[in-house]
């Protein structure tokens, strides 16, 4: 089980209430397909992909984003059972989207700078640890059950 | 591997830390050290208190070396060939490189994330990410 101080709780917590998850979460996924574009793979049905400028606005992908990043505030909320909380996710991922976990990771990265770019020095180096160990904990546990 | 637009946008960003490089690289290897701590175990000699003078100048080191990097985009391999034999050579302690030049890859994309906000875009991210794997692969390159 994850250990997770008072202060790394707070620092999540803290910022968490600030986050506009559907901007967030859009603009995360749509760096994700931008940044590490063999990622775009994965939504071969979500349409226009062909440019930077398609996939921010493409509204597929921006719903899937907020989605993504709703899960994740289930993690926050259960930040003492995330392998519970992403168990079934975990199973889907590998078994129905086949996804490679190392994708997880760089989602991950990508959300941390996400983060930053909207909160500037809000996002201090303690709040980077602490969101670091988290997008890190959320990315092993969606790992977990691949077989 | 980065295009023409790859590096015009690389070239303005890093145009736009001008004066502020000491502060960027001291900043990224603070957050390094903070956010990956088995990273401090590449730097035993240090002290690594928050705003020690070796960490302000190991800081202005990587960004100078960076800003070198810059200059030179076509041939990084070149630019940085004396700092390729340092890291694998001299610096035998590090045991995983490209493992550890990620997590400074990272640390300076937030950094700059922090100062540029909305000015940090996808293509200057994706620009940025892409030349950051190019120095961590051309540091890797003399250690097998």
């Amino acid at each position: 089980m994850v250990h997770w101080s008072a202060e790394e709780k707070q620092l999540i917590a803290g910022l968490w209430g600030k986050v506009n998850v559907e901007e967030c979460g859009a603009e995360a996924l749509a760096r994700l397909l931008i940044v590490y574009p063999w990622t775009q793979r994965f939504f071969a049905s979500f349409g226009n992909l062909s440019s930077p400028t398609a996939i921010i606005g493409n509204p597929k992908v921006r719903a899937h984003g907020k989605k993504v990043l709703t899960s994740f505030g289930d993690a926050i909320k259960n930040l003492d059972n995330i392998k519970g909380t992403y168990s079934k996710l975990s199973e889907l991922h590998c078994d129905k989207l086949h996804v490679d976990p190392e994708n997880f990771r760089l989602l991950g990265d990508i959300l941390v700078i996400v983060l930053a770019s909207h909160f500037g020095r809000d996002f201090t180096p303690a709040c980077q640890f602490a969101w670091q160990k988290l997008v890190s904990v959320v990315a092993h546990a969606l790992a977990r059950k691949y077989h | 591997m980065l295009t023409a637009e790859d590096k015009k946008l690389i070239q303005q960003v890093w145009g736009k830390l001008a004066g502020s490089e000491e502060d960027v690289g001291s900043e990224t290897l603070w957050r390094m050290f903070h956010a990956y701590p088995p990273t401090k175990t590449y730097f035993p000699h240090f002290d690594l208190s928050q705003g020690s003078d070796q960490i302000r100048g190991h800081g202005k080191k990587v960004v100078a070396a960076l800003g070198t990097a810059i200059k030179n985009l076509d041939n990084l391999s070149q630019a940085l060939s004396e700092l390729s034999n340092l890291h694998a050579y001299n610096l035998l302690a590090v045991l995983s490189p490209v493992f550890a030049l990620q997590f400074l890859a990272q640390c300076l994309q937030v950094v700059l994330a922090v100062r540029l906000g909305k000015e940090y875009t996808p293509e200057v991210h994706s620009a940025v990410d892409k030349f950051m794997s190019a120095v961590a692969a051309v540091l890797a390159e003399k250690y097998r």
